[in-house]
């Protein structure tokens, strides 16, 4: 039940987020956004009623309303920036609730403060709106309430359930205004149930287009259309120098039907359009069927598919159907081979989410570091379908709010500096993930001052970490030392930085999943950080390779070819490290046998095989007594005991082969 | 007589009390706490993992399962034997650490009351003593009881030496 509570309010409280900030951004709150956070609060209120956080549930009804006035008077000259701010405080404050519900603590912060200060504006509105209805025309105002329905996220489909009122005006001097605007009635007839227009006349009488070229044309409608439709079909007429559309309610549009002759543009009216511009409705998750999985549930499946696809092996490479011309059994087998890797890639993508969601999260710490550090940033999103394992997001949230948190607090230059350099106002953080083979890229990239190569060099000389000198130091390796615990450029620590944490942090969580991080940074135009995540943690292609009686696997992924060598292609450096040329390049040879100390009668190059692999950016070579065979294998973690004594670190890990042997993954990384 | 019966069904509880698994490794009888014990399986054909302490021979395939095997002999620093058909793994699982100890034959379940268990000798300050829990009298035998834990979680700093000698 509390379990169920909370993942219903968190999810809630994001949609909430993501409304609210994207709301701000367009400085309007639509009167879907109203509706929608109206509802959204109303449904925690009653769940947190329920489960008696009553704190919560006050709080939630402060907001709700906040939000029932927002939605039924529709005031004007709200601050909407300090609206934004204050139900985000509200936010806040529910989300450290929850956070203490979920770890068992009492949820017993005060939610007086924060509901006082809801309650103070909402009277300021109150008393706002009440007064400051001092328009020119009363009348017009009496007759167009404002009273606007609660509109359902579908589409109803009541005939003429809308009316809208519309004010055309046309360009000066382009003549003709009646006719035009008879084209534009009759294109109207189209779409919607009932209209009326002022003037009337138009085609007959040429004195009309006098009248609209003064007056404007208007047009009373019923219609099935949305705000945004009617206002897109208007905004396509020709030579149109202005467009104003209200929407009214139906009783009141009726009454206004008869009476016409007083439309006289006020403020408010300006105001409204200009407030509820053309907006993509906010996405709403759109009903797909779903269903809540318990992650464990999943987990379970996962491990059995794996065990099926090792089992599997086990049956098909079974040595006692070695060397047997077994044709039918072949033909079973390969389809039993299809069937099997098509599950688990299904039962692989079961687990996989699209990253959108953390991405999302972003721009509410974006939103509040730019108030907080009076810079302008915009982030912008590519690439936040790609999907990635369900147990990877919930590890990269965290570096990625620290690298957008370095990238506004270090990088991104305050707006009169971006001028004076000859930049854009406000400085943009690019977030982009994209799939790269068996790897999810995700970049932040922006387009500030970049690293300073010289203070980074001082600080790590300060701090005794130099051990080469300064100019044989490649920008790569300089600008990794950022990641250094402790490491920061910073002089004086500030709530958002400078204790040399944060850069820690990315690079634990991110090599806790296996994936490694990059940086990358040009003087003044910006710095780029990559995290290469692997897709998938269970399921490689590997080569097998035999070292004596033992068996390797190198994930086929890192592998760039494989060859036999001549002896005379060995070189053997100062160091007493063995080199091999390939096509006019250097790359190091490592004997396998050596490195693991195994026993072999392979040992002189001619007689066994290299294989080449890529190492992030280096590329070595592998000595070994031959080649074996490719297959998918389930990467099993070698046992927690052995893990205990020692790291090893050229072992990921280790699998079983179809034979029931245990074959040892290479970590190429590790080997060098 | 009703607090009698509930009396007798609580000590019946515990099945495993007091039952230890008896092995031996050349002339020694040792003894093992039949709790921590999950099966016992004949030799296996071992997987070899570098850069590990001498005394962990490898890892094997048990039914899908990975687990590492110790062959306890070289742990206390005996000679090493060749495996023959009567060697076996035991498969302990001891806090979620599963291990298989290689022996040289596996003997019976035994019995070892409280009473017939007296605390090891502090004259030997030798490194078996760590490992011996307690000893066991069984007729005119004598059993030496193993403490599992320290058999897992013992860092021997002799085996950081093996390290460094391995690293040369």
């Amino acid at each position: 039940m509390l379990d169920i509570f909370i993942f219903e309010t968190v999810k809630q409280i994001e949609q909430l987020e993501e409304l609210i900030i994207s709301s701000e951004k367009s400085n309007s709150y639509t009167q879907n956004a109203i509706n929608e956070i109206f509802r959204i609060m109303h449904t925690i209120k009653g769940s947190a009623a329920m489960m008696l956080f009553d704190n919560i549930a006050a709080l939630s009804h402060s907001i709700e309303d906040l939000f029932y006035f927002l939605r039924e008077e529709k005031p004007h000259g709200i601050d909407y920036s300090t609206l934004s701010d204050l139900v985000l405080e509200g936010v806040d404050f529910i989300k450290v609730e929850v956070e203490k519900i979920k770890n068992g603590h009492k949820a017993d912060g005060d939610a007086a403060l924060q509901s006082k200060k809801i309650s103070e504006f909402l009277a300021v509105l109150k008393k706002h709106n009440t007064s400051g209805k001092a328009l020119p025309n009363d009348k017009h105002t009496e007759d167009i309430k404002r009273q606007y329905y609660i509109s359902q996220d579908k589409r109803t489909t009541i005939s003429g359930s809308n009316a809208f009122k519309v004010l055309l005006h046309f360009e000066d001097g382009c003549e003709m205004e009646n006719i035009r605007a008879y084209s534009v009635v009759h294109n109207l007839k189209d779409i919607t149930k009932e209209l009326h227009y002022i003037p009337e006349d138009i085609l007959n009488n040429n004195e009309s287009a006098e009248v609209i070229r003064m007056e404007g044309f208007t047009v009373y409608i019923k219609t099935d259309l949305s705000y945004e439709e009617m206002n897109e079909f208007l905004m396509q007429t020709i030579f149109l120098k202005e467009l104003i559309l209200t929407k009214l309610d139906i009783t009141e549009a009726e009454k206004s039907f008869p009476n016409k002759k007083n439309i006289v543009l006020d403020d408010s009216e300006i105001e409204e359009l200009k407030l509820q511009k053309k907006e993509a409705s906010p996405s709403t998750a759109p009903q797909q069927s779903l269903i809540s999985v318990n992650v464990n549930k999943l987990d379970k499946l996962m491990d059995l598919v794996g065990e099926m696809v090792i089992a599997e092996a086990m049956v098909i490479q079974n040595p006692d159907l070695m060397g047997l011309e077994l044709y039918n059994f072949k033909k079973a087998a390969r389809q039993l081979g299809k069937i099997t890797s098509e599950m688990q890639d299904t039962v692989m993508s079961v687990r996989m989410v699209p990253i959108s969601a953390t991405f999302h999260k972003m721009h509410r710490i974006v939103r509040d570091m730019c108030k907080k550090l009076n810079k302008e940033v915009q982030l912008k999103l590519v690439g936040e379908e790609t999907e990635v394992d369900k147990n990877i997001i919930e590890h990269i949230s965290d570096p990625l709010m620290h690298l957008i948190r370095n990238s506004i607090d270090h990088g991104i230059e305050a707006s009169e500096e971006r001028i004076n350099k000859g930049k854009s106002q406000s400085g943009t953080i690019t977030l982009s993930a994209q799939n790269a083979g068996s790897d999810v890229i995700i970049t932040v990239k922006d387009d500030g001052k970049g690293l300073n190569r010289e203070k980074i060099l001082e600080k790590a000389k300060e701090h005794g970490l130099l051990n080469k000198p300064e100019n044989e130091l490649p920008d790569k390796e300089v600008f990794s030392m950022i990641f250094l615990p402790g490491f920061s450029t910073k002089d004086e620590i500030s709530e958002f930085s400078g204790r040399g944490v944060g850069m820690d942090v990315v690079v634990k969580n991110i090599e806790a999943v296996g994936g490694s991080v990059y940086v990358d940074s040009t003087a003044n135009a910006g710095t780029a950080v990559t995290l290469k995540i692997p897709l998938t943690l269970a399921i490689i292609d590997g080569m097998n390779i035999r070292v004596g009686k033992a068996m390797y696997t190198i994930p086929t992924i890192s592998i760039r070819e494989s060859f036999r060598a001549a002896e005379k292609n060995i070189i053997i450096d100062p160091d007493r490290n063995e080199m091999i040329m390939v096509r006019g390049r250097c790359y190091p040879v490592i004997r396998l046998y050596e490195h693991f100390k195994v026993k072999t009668n392979v040992t002189n190059i001619p007689e066994g095989i290299i294989v080449m692999v890529d190492n992030g950016d280096d590329r070595i070579c592998i000595f070994a007594d031959k080649l074996v065979g490719q297959q998918q294998v389930v990467v099993k973690t070698l046992p927690a005991y052995i893990r205990k004594i020692r790291k090893i670190r050229s072992l990921s890990g280790c699998t079983l082969l179809g034979d029931g042997s245990i074959s040892l993954i290479l970590d190429i990384a590790g080997l060098t | 007589m009703a607090e009698l019966e509930i009396q007798e069904l609580w000590e019946e509880e515990d099945t495993q009390k007091d039952k230890f698994l008896t092995f031996s490794l050349g002339k020694e009888y040792y003894g093992i706490e039949i709790k921590y014990v999950t099966e016992i399986v004949g030799m296996q054909p071992i997987t070899e993992v570098p850069e590990l302490p001498v005394y962990v021979r490898g890892i094997i395939n048990l039914r899908g399962k990975i687990i590492p095997v110790m062959d306890v002999r070289l742990r206390f620093k005996k000679p090493l034997r060749e495996y023959n058909d009567r060697t076996c793994i035991i498969v302990v699982d001891i806090k979620d650490i599963s291990i298989g100890l290689i022996i040289d034959s596996v003997s019976e379940v035994l019995s070892i009351p409280e009473g017939d268990r007296v605390p090891p000798p502090e004259i030997n300050k030798g490194f078996s003593n760590r490992y011996i829990m307690s000893i066991g009298k069984v007729g005119n035998d004598v059993k030496l009881i193993l403490d599992c834990d320290k058999l897992l979680n013992d860092k021997d700093t002799d085996s950081l030496s093996i390290f460094n000698k391995e690293g040369e």
